[in-house]
Parts: C-alpha cells; sequence; structure tokens
C-alpha cells in the first residue's frame, strides 16, 4: 500500500517536471492500445502524410509549422515566427506534458474538426523524431 | 461614440510619467505604449502573436475576447479556466479607458486609435507583404514589439 502510494506520488511529481519525446510516444502507444486493441505501432510514413494533409478542411500542421518540420514556421493567420516543431530542430519541443496536451487539443481541433487519436499523435511524433 | 484608446495625449502623457520616473531620458515618442508585465500573459497571448498590450482595448473587449478563446478569430485558443481567469484580471487591470459603446469592438486593428496612427506614410501595399501577412503582426514592423515598444526609434518597414 506504502508502496503504491509512494510510486503514484512519484509519477505525479514526475509528470510535472520535463519529459523526453520518447515517453510521449509511449503514452500514445498505452492509449492507442486501449483505443484499438489491434493497434501494431507507430508509423513515421503515416505521420508524414497526417503532417501534410488538410484533411478535407482548411489548414494542415505543415500550414503553420512549415512543410519542414525542422525549419521556422510562419502562423497562417497572425505571421507570427513559430519555432521549429521537430525536437532536433528544438530541445524544447514534447518536453512538457501540459504543453503537448494543450496544443494537441487546440490544433487538432483546427485542422481536423475533432479530437485526434492517439494513434494519430503518436504516428506525427514518430514522423518528427526522424526529421533532422 | 467610439473614444479612441490609449489617445494620443494620453500616451504622450504616459511618456512623459515614464520619462520623469526615468530622470528625463525619455525620446518625445507619443507612439510609446508603457510596457507591462505578467508571465501568463505573455507566455499564453504570445504563442501565435504580439501578446498585445491591454491599453489598447477596453475591458470589456478583453472580456468578450477572454470568453470566446475557443473561437478566437478563427482559431482554438482555448485555456484553462484558471489561467484564463489569471489573465483576465490582468488585461482588466491595465485596460483601456474608453468604451466602444454597444457591442464590444473585438479588433484591435479597428480602434480609431490604431487607423489613426496607421494611416499616414505607409506604403499602400505593406500589409499585404508575405513579411507582414496582416495587420496583427505588430513585430513585422514594430520590430520591439514583443518587449512592448511601439516607438518610432526600433520602427522598421520590411521589403
Amino acid at each position: 500500500m506504502r508502496l503504491t502510494l509512494t510510486a503514484a506520488l512519484l509519477a505525479v511529481t514526475v509528470g510535472a517536471q520535463a519529459e523526453t519525446p520518447a515517453d510521449f510516444e509511449n503514452r500514445f502507444a498505452t492509449q492507442a492500445k486501449q483505443e484499438n486493441p489491434a493497434f501494431v505501432g507507430f508509423s513515421a510514413e503515416q505521420g508524414q502524410r497526417f503532417y501534410a494533409s488538410t484533411h478535407g478542411q482548411k489548414w494542415s500542421c505543415a500550414s503553420c509549422h512549415g512543410r519542414s518540420p525542422a525549419a521556422i514556421g510562419q502562423h497562417v493567420a497572425t505571421g507570427k515566427t513559430l519555432a521549429p516543431l521537430a525536437p532536433a530542430a528544438n530541445p524544447e519541443r514534447f518536453t512538457r506534458p501540459d504543453k503537448v496536451e494543450k496544443w494537441f487539443k487546440r490544433n487538432c481541433n483546427e485542422v481536423l474538426g475533432r479530437p485526434c487519436t492517439a494513434q494519430e499523435k503518436g504516428d506525427v511524433l514518430t514522423y518528427l523524431l526522424t526529421v533532422r | 461614440m467610439i473614444l479612441p484608446y490609449p489617445s494620443r495625449w494620453r500616451v504622450a502623457a504616459l511618456g512623459t510619467i515614464l520619462a520623469l520616473a526615468a530622470g528625463g531620458a525619455f525620446a518625445d515618442d507619443d507612439a510609446r505604449i508603457r510596457p507591462l508585465n505578467h508571465s501568463a500573459w505573455r507566455q499564453e497571448c504570445s504563442a501565435c502573436h504580439v501578446a498585445y498590450p491591454p491599453q489598447l482595448l477596453p475591458a470589456a473587449s478583453w472580456r468578450a475576447i477572454m470568453n470566446g478563446l475557443d473561437r478566437h478569430f478563427g482559431a482554438d485558443a482555448s485555456l484553462d479556466p484558471q489561467q484564463r481567469a489569471d489573465i483576465l484580471r490582468f488585461l482588466e487591470t491595465n485596460a483601456g479607458r474608453g468604451s466602444t459603446g454597444g457591442k464590444p469592438l473585438l479588433r484591435i486593428t479597428k480602434t480609431r486609435w490604431f487607423i489613426h496612427e496607421h494611416s499616414e506614410e505607409l506604403p499602400a501595399n505593406i500589409w499585404s507583404r508575405p513579411s507582414v501577412k496582416s495587420p496583427a503582426n505588430c513585430i513585422a514592423c514594430h520590430t520591439a514589439a514583443d518587449r512592448g515598444d511601439y516607438g518610432e526609434q526600433t520602427l522598421r518597414l520590411p521589403q
């Protein structure tokens, strides 16, 4: 009991601190298995297609983050320059759970008009990690 | 009636107050807006655009904007309720004192003050240049806008 409590407390503490992109990949994989028992893993190719697609709507991820996620992006509406999205080019990306959650919520809503599945998030992250 | 805020005299007065505070070493610049700081406002509002100074809209406008963040000028800019309330308090405290009367004005670029300040000496195509893209992109010309400095010394028109 005490061990479980300590582990839970530790998990909460760690959750508030910096993580690595691999931590997010693992979390998305756990969620993807729950969402789809036939889940087999993430695909960088699928992630790349997802990143570039407008999904039948107005914008894609690339509209703001740029065709190359390792380069500086420009917000499609305001023109503001955005720091690169690929962790290789910007080590701050995918290190803060609150930020990752906030931006997937907003941007999936804008680009797809619905929340992203764990499969989609994991595919995109897997793709971003291949970009140098 | 639409009142300009901050009005030219008010900005100039602010400049004078700051000049006195800074021992007189302050440029005579009527486009100066008193720089403010609030960490959540700066961090959240500068993610997609410059964190626009609270003085540029009245409190009623900021309330309307912060109540519709899930549909923020065509984008989803939703925040968690605590952060939203924290930022709104800061905006209300430092808001411009004018009133747009009736329905609150949501765009700074539609205020009389903005239109007046940007009515002279500007190339006709300035807003549509790829490096500018939109009047919302203050920093394209006001190169120190991210530090709250909209003065003429840091003003550069890009190609």
